[in-house]
């Protein structure tokens, strides 16, 4: 075998692996439009009023809207962020402040260990802690599923966020002779603080897309709810139990409560890209 | 996001109070649509009482009611002996009778009808072609395609699944032996749907799919559905009719725990069943059980007239007077209801 | 770490000092120890849930152990309600066999995916390139679920699984009836949903390979291609296995989109084509409504085998990966 060809063939395999590559991006590509189209096409004509404002209908008649599942959703992730957005937090804080110890690295891979979790082994998890002790299902069972979700994300994307703040900072702070948990709060937090808030909107993102701890925790509820000690509908449920159904205005109403998600999920998720850019604008 | 959260719990505490009554209930699929139709219609009659109706199937209602989870459970299937060892205080009230129907999907294939032994046969999974011998000898005439059947059933604890195991224990000894009946059972074969309405998904969805749904489910989706060979060797159209003809020649029991499956009756529909709503003899909340109980009168005597329009079956006269007189034997924390 | 206080306040007299904490009765140190306090209990908090978890699970599953050995659990096909004789095996089985063929989907394209990002497209572009890949991690898995249901069933049963069958049918694993649902419809959606998640973690972990090796491999003569493949695939490829299994993890767990499509049936079945059922699955199906306790029981139980299996995965994944990671430090430092 000579050299050229040698070469050549080596050069053709180089472009023909990058072009592989490439394909690939594209192949990755396909799902990701399909979904967000078909959301797209299929939920936009459901968009109306009526859609946000109101009540199911019985089975069978058509019309009616998601509104309780609506409020249901916002309801059960306000309660999983009042338990776990300090948690979490709280626990990113002292892994970057304490977690170099021996504690410190358990807890840390405890957390990252713990983000794999099946979500439908935490609802199994709040089924005991919470709906059994209550006698009922109930939103707060689904908030304290979602809240358990929560932490171990948040704790790990909330050290990194810290831990980033330079050192040189903290320094100066301990130098003008402010206490060591001051210059924890005031200073180091503070700095932080906008990448945690972008932590906490993603988390609230994750939460808000939820469908398998809140079967069996807040299950359902026709009606609107905004108590936390009755079951509770929520978007995701409602997804889930209209696409199985056999009703074609039921199908309709899965795609449009998915597009509404969607797009819930998404401007959260833009939100938090915003923020983490003008952060980023602001270090340089 | 702080004052999100205060907002939030601001209007947690205002309208929990201003919501009126919130009285749980969860349990059969089967009665789905009658049941939303009714509670729908009573909280329009009654703004301040509302009853939140889940269908997760009579298995679950039996439980939740069980565990306490839920202020009323429902079922088609009658609790057992060791499952009311559990809640001693239960009763059941029928309300409703239903059928269940055998609907399918075969693109082409109209007005099959099925005898007792090949219907228990497909779903042991022992005829598996739409061609099979044993279908062409109940259907002849007519063109059957060289096609695998995909059989359609439950994947919950279910009444409807009770009804329809029940009725194949009745007439297949080797079903009794090897799969028997129950809310859900080990089956041989099949797709599994959550609730009636998924088993519906399945067979509308699936060509060549065959299941056995509640009669509104059918009826709804424009499924075909099999005639059947009733006990006294006639072919049964599944219909209000022919349910109703199920239910008049049986001896209701005074706490209604019945089959009516397999009847006599030249008429007779044979699988068919009622449908139960499990609550306390004495209700424990005051407010609560005079709600359930007003439900209850309600739902018997003026609700029936609601029933026919969903395609399910009211409750023979005699049948009716009957459970009226259970529902005042009812107590709210040990004292009777005046009526109204 | 001794009070930056007490260094601070040298210089004065003690007197003056003892004023100074009498006015200010030991405000920092109080301070700092009731932050110190909060901040442990926080922590803490994580092994509180850990524990919540495993304990809560175990309880659950408790009256399982009565007639059930752990090993005749496992290895029990027959999940009988009526008779309350409960197995895991067809389970196990349904969800074993979709993830491994929703990895065969998906590790080829993650890698691929990663090597262009990192490696072939210009940095800029290999940045704006992330978006769409974290597009698809943010999608709910509901969201999956009902497009699975409504669009890539249909689509299977119509197009995919009749041209497999026609031309693969002699392999056992396309054969049957095209059903639509089943192993192949949960697979074919699990490889979406995990394919951010490997592509997340390779991607930081080819990022991690020393600049100065891959060029070296460039300078002394080697293609793109024979650079990463010198280079960066062997430096990262324990990194590599940590994704996928990260990625194995998030298949087994995942609940909603394979209980859609899944055909929940029990039965272990050759073919692709067939419907099965999945751990998370069962659990999401029968969990409000299962009535004796051994059912629930046996359902934790499930719950349980589910819990150890990804918490392993998970902490076998985290340890190469982190290895991976903390390894350039290490060599630049």
């Amino acid at each position: 075998m000579n050299l050229h060809s040698s070469f050549t063939y080596r050069k053709v395999v180089d472009r023909g692996m990058a072009l592989v590559c490439a394909l690939f991006f594209a192949l990755a590509f396909i799902p990701l439009l399909s979904v967000l189209w078909l959301v797209i096409s299929k939920g936009a004509a459901g968009l109306s009023w009526s859609f946000f404002t109101q009540l199911p209908k019985p089975v069978g008649e058509v019309g009616g809207g998601v509104g309780n599942a609506l409020l249901g959703t916002l309801f059960m992730v306000g309660l999983a962020c009042l338990i776990g957005l300090p948690l979490g937090v709280g626990a990113g804080v002292f892994l970057a402040e304490k977690g170099d110890g021996t504690v410190g690295r358990s807890v840390r891979f405890m957390a990252e260990v713990l983000s794999g979790v099946p979500s439908i082994v935490v609802g199994i998890v709040a089924y005991a802690l919470v709906v059994i002790p209550m006698g009922h299902f109930s939103a707060i069972a689904g908030g304290v599923a979602l809240a358990i979700l929560m932490i171990p994300t948040l704790a790990r994307a909330t050290e990194e966020l810290v831990r980033v703040v330079p050192a040189s900072l903290r320094e100066a702070s301990l130098a003008l002779g402010v206490a060591n948990w001051r210059t924890s709060i005031r200073v180091v937090i503070r700095t932080a603080m906008s990448g945690i808030v972008t932590a906490c909107l993603l988390a609230v993102a994750r939460a808000a897309g939820e469908t398998a701890p809140l079967l069996f925790t807040a299950l359902n509820n026709q009606y609107w709810n905004t108590d936390p000690r009755q079951p509770t509908a929520s978007l995701t449920v409602a997804i889930f139990n209209y696409a199985i159904s056999p009703y074609d205005d039921w199908h309709a109403k899965a795609w449009t409560a998915a597009l509404v998600l969607l797009i819930v999920v998404g401007l959260l998720n833009i939100a938090s890209r915003v923020l983490t850019r003008s952060r980023l604008k602001g270090a340089r | 996001m702080k004052k999100l959260m205060m907002g939030l719990l601001l209007v947690a505490g205002s309208s929990a109070s201003a919501g009126g009554l919130l009285i749980n209930g969860a349990g059969a699929t089967f009665p789905f649509p009658i049941y939303s139709k009714w509670f729908n219609e009573y909280n329009r009659l009654h703004p301040d009482i509302k009853f939140n109706y889940q269908s997760i199937g009579s298995g679950g209602g039996i439980k939740q009611f069980t565990d306490g989870t839920v202020d009323f459970g429902a079922s088609d299937a009658p609790m057992k002996d060791d499952q009311i060892a559990k809640v001693p205080d239960v009763v059941h009230i029928p309300t409703v009778l239903g059928a269940d129907v055998v609907a399918y999907n075969a693109p082409g294939v109209t007005g099959l009808r099925f005898s007792p032994a090949t219907l228990a046969n497909i779903f042991l999974g022992k005829v598996a072609r739409w061609n099979d011998p044993a279908i062409a000898a109940d259907n002849p005439g007519l063109k059957l395609p060289d096609q695998t059947i995909t059989v359609a059933r439950r994947s919950d604890g279910s009444g409807t699944t009770y009804i329809f195991t029940d009725y194949l224990s009745k007439i297949s000894p080797e079903w009794k032996d090897k799969v028997g009946s129950g809310t859900s059972v080990n089956w041989p074969v099949g797709l599994g749907g959550k609730g009636n309405e998924g088993v519906t998904g399945i067979v509308k969805s699936t060509p060549w799919a065959i299941g056995y749904v509640e009669l509104i489910y059918a009826i709804q989706q424009k499924l075909p559905m099999a005639d059947l060979k009733n006990k006294s060797g006639s072919w049964v159209k599944p219909s209000l009719e022919s349910t109703t003809a199920a239910a008049a020649g049986v001896q209701i029991p005074d706490d209604y725990r019945v089959s009516i499956t397999n009847p006599d009756g030249k008429d007779a529909y044979p699988i068919s069943g009622f449908t139960y709503l499990l609550v306390h003899r004495d209700a424990k909340d005051k407010a609560k059980g005079t709600a359930i109980i007003n439900f209850l009168r309600w739902a018997i005597t003026d609700g029936q007239g609601l029933a026919t329009a969903l395609d399910y079956a009211p409750l023979p006269k005699p049948v009716q007077q009957k459970v009226l007189k259970t529902v005042e034997t009812l107590t709210v924390q040990g004292t009777r209801l005046s009526a109204k | 770490m001794p009070s930056r206080e007490a260094i601070i306040d040298a210089p004065a007299s003690e007197a003056a000092a003892a004023q100074h904490h009498a006015s200010h009765p030991g405000t920092s140190n109080l301070g700092d120890r009731l932050f110190n306090s909060t901040l442990w209990i926080l922590g803490a908090m994580i092994l509180v849930v850990a524990g919540l978890i495993v304990l809560n699970l175990a309880v659950a599953a408790r009256p399982l152990a009565k007639d059930h050995s752990l090993w005749g659990f496992i290895t029990e096909t027959q999940w009988d309600p009526v008779e309350d004789r409960f197995g895991a095996l067809t389970f196990l089985y349904g969800t074993l066999v979709t993830s491994m063929v929703s990895l065969i989907l998906a590790v080829p394209v993650a890698i691929g995916l990663s090597l262009f990002i990192t490696q072939f497209a210009p940095p800029k572009l290999g940045r704006v390139l992330t978006m769409p890949v974290e597009l698809l991690a943010a999608i709910p898995s509901v969201v999956y679920g009902l497009w699975g249901l409504f669009i890539v069933v249909p689509w299977l049963r119509a197009s995919v699984e009749p041209w497999l069958g026609k031309h693969l049918g002699w392999i056992p694993l396309f054969q049957g009836p095209p059903i639509g649902l089943g192993y192949l419809a949960s697979s074919m959606i699990l490889a979406v949903m995990i394919l951010p998640t490997i592509v997340a973690v390779s991607v930081e972990v080819m990022k991690t390979t020393p600049e100065a090796t891959r060029e070296a491999a460039l300078a002394l003569g080697a293609t793109k291609w024979e650079a990463v493949m010198m280079t960066v695939i062997p430096y990262s490829r324990a990194g590599i296995v940590g994704a996928v299994l990260l990625g194995l993890g998030r298949a087994l767990g995942e609940t909603m989109a394979v209980t859609m499509v899944i055909g929940n049936s029990p039965q272990i079945s050759a073919s692709l084509f067939a419907a099965g059922y999945s751990l998370p699955a069962v659990i999401a199906n029968e969990f409000a409504e299962a009535t004796s306790s051994v059912h629930v029981a046996a359902l934790a139980g499930l719950g349980l085998i589910l819990f150890a299996t990804t918490f392993l995965l998970n902490a076998g994944a985290r340890v190469l990966v982190n290895a991976v990671q903390r390894g350039p430090r290490r060599v630049s430092g």
